[in-house]
């Protein structure tokens, strides 16, 4: 029996509010009308016009995320073809070296992977800018793509995917009519993550940038080593408050969809 | 082998082969070579038109000397036993922070659950940089926490607590620890509640029937979580450079700097590669937990 004490009641209030206080202060704050940051001099949304009119942090943005769409689309369709290759393709030259190049990166230390890859771009004299990140955008989110997707394509009744064989259908047309869309909220979420990690990244961004291109979480560095701003607190809040909605709608979404489930379930036994 | 099918496995398998495992033999040949005055700034390069004695003189001029230099200067050494040292301590931080708050979900009511594990992997979504960047404002010497306690009268001079090996735990504690909780909730969300039922009706305390059944049965989930906050804290640069400061010396940043501030390519590859050995050890021991724990599930 599971008995909620109050025990449980203070560590998750106490554990919460660790996890959300810093960021609520970091909202209300962007909201002082004073530079100075800790001291409270009255509500303001100063900050928030001085952020749109700052052209460096709109270019750095819009670098961002055009790197992050990009980058993911690509993850995301080389994540689907490598996890569906691990899970469904059997045996090849190579699998072991395939699977280990695919978990490596997710444990790989971020200052290792932009320096090797600075490296090769270097080596090969390839111009480093929106271009090379990129390519070690794509590179290290297939693999969290290709994770998501597998534990899906794992989990999922394989017979469904040979009836389709079965009654004709070639490998790609069984792929895109069966498997697809029963793996896609998989890989709905594998492109989420990608582009997540993409917009989040700073240490593989700032090997692989060179002087050309500047990323948003690479001038948000540069700036907060100087010490705390309202300017980087007002991009703060504007972030998280997009992160908020989204992953709140998508909880919401989720639970439409068990709850729809749920009742379709009864109805069918009811007819039954 | 079709066609169909050698390009499904050809292309993801040569874009890794291409800039992951590429990239590694070049950084492992660079820590052999030594730091130059060109671009690029190390020697030897490889140059392919001398043909074979090109290649034999290539080979001739790589040496160990970045690794003999590492182990010879102990600040190598000490960025390393730091980094190991703060990894460790802020991971059993961690748990002691985390274990509570997975109990916690796993124990309360069914329809509350959703809710909770959203309100843990929010912070997931949320920017890395900006939840660290967050704890500046708290910590400093002006920050809240001080204003805070010397408001209280607790303390009468503020703390430092900022650019000391202190901040740095907070920050890898408080960024991980979603990374931690997870795993435990999942192993305690599955346990089967009889065998604590059981336990009470033979005349267990409930204290003992926790430390009897629950934490045994939590293991693997325990261990799970300690390796993910363990492994990315070992090899971290963003938290101990924003809240570090001087006073903390970590291996990420020691490469960052070494790269980017000294341009010793050599040196910096060299300390890649240490610290990959390095990290072998317990991605091999949290691969291995994790293959029994899928063998307990089938």
């Amino acid at each position: 029996m599971r008995r909620f004490t109050w025990f449980n009641a203070t560590s998750l209030s106490l554990g919460f509010a660790f996890l959300y206080i810093p960021m609520i202060i970091l909202i209300v704050y962007s909201f002082n009308s004073s530079r100075l940051v800790t001291v409270w001099a009255g509500f303001s949304t100063r900050w928030y016009g001085e952020l749109i009119q700052n052209e460096a942090f709109l270019d750095a943005a819009w670098v961002t995320l055009r790197v992050a769409f990009v980058s993911s689309c690509i993850a995301t369709v080389l994540g689907t073809m490598a996890a569906y290759v691990l899970v469904r393709g059997g045996r090849f030259m190579g699998r072991t070296l395939f699977s280990g190049m695919i978990y490596a990166p997710l444990v790989m230390p971020e200052v290792i992977t932009g320096l090797s890859l600075l490296l090769l771009f270097i080596s090969i004299g390839l111009d480093r800018g929106v271009f090379t990140i990129i390519l070690a955008h794509t590179t290290f989110s297939m693999c969290y793509v290709s994770v998501v997707v597998s534990s899906r394509l794992v989990s999922f009744d394989r017979s469904v995917e040979e009836a389709a064989l079965d009654l004709g259908c070639t490998p790609f047309d069984a792929f895109k009519s069966v498997t697809l869309p029963i793996i896609a909220p998989a890989v709905i979420s594998g492109w989420l993550l990608a582009f997540t990690l993409s917009l989040d990244d700073l240490v593989i961004a700032s090997f692989t940038a060179g002087p050309s291109a500047t990323t948003l979480p690479i001038k948000i560095f540069s700036s907060v080593r100087l010490g705390v701003s309202p300017e980087i607190n007002a991009l703060s809040t504007i972030l998280i408050s997009l992160v908020t909605i989204g992953v709140v709608t998508a909880s919401l979404v989720s639970k439409r969809r068990i709850v729809q489930a749920r009742r379709d379930e009864q109805m069918a036994e009811q007819t039954a | 082998m079709n066609l169909g099918r050698r390009t499904l496995i050809g292309i993801p398998y040569l874009w890794l082969l291409l800039l992951f495992l590429v990239p590694f033999g070049i950084i492992l040949k660079i820590s052999l070579s030594d730091i130059a005055l060109a671009i690029p700034p190390y020697t030897p390069t490889l140059d392919l038109s001398e043909g074979w004695q090109g290649i034999r003189s290539f080979f001739a001029a790589l040496d160990f000397e970045n690794y003999i230099f590492l182990t010879e200067d102990d600040l190598y050494w000490r960025a390393y036993l730091s980094s190991l040292k703060i990894a460790f301590i802020s991971t059993l931080l961690a748990l002691a922070v985390g274990f509570p708050i997975a109990y916690g979900m796993a124990n309360a009511a069914s329809e509350w659950r959703p809710t909770l594990m959203m309100l843990v992997i929010l912070p997931f979504w949320t920017s890395f940089l900006i939840r660290v960047y967050a704890w500046i404002g708290i910590l400093s010497n002006e920050g809240f926490l001080n204003q805070f306690l010397l408001w209280t009268g607790i303390i009468s001079e503020p703390l430092q607590i900022m650019n000391t090996p202190t901040a740095v735990y907070i920050g890898i504690v408080y960024t991980y620890l979603p990374f931690m909780i997870l795993p435990i909730y999942a192993t305690l969300e599955r346990m089967d509640e009889s065998l604590l039922e059981a336990a009470e009706d033979l005349g267990c305390s409930r204290s003992s029937a926790f430390w009897l059944i629950t934490v045994p049965l939590s293991k693997s989930g325990v261990i799970a979580g300690c390796f993910l906050v363990f492994i990315p804290a070992l090899g971290e640069f963003v938290i101990p450079s924003l809240l570090g400061g001087s006073g903390t010396l970590m291996i990420g940043k020691v490469l960052w700097e070494e790269f980017f501030n000294n341009r010793d390519w050599p040196v910096a590859s060299a300390v890649a590669i240490i610290l990959l050995l390095i990290l072998v050890i317990p991605i091999i021991l949290f691969q291995k937990n994790q293959e029994k724990e899928q063998e307990v599930d089938a």
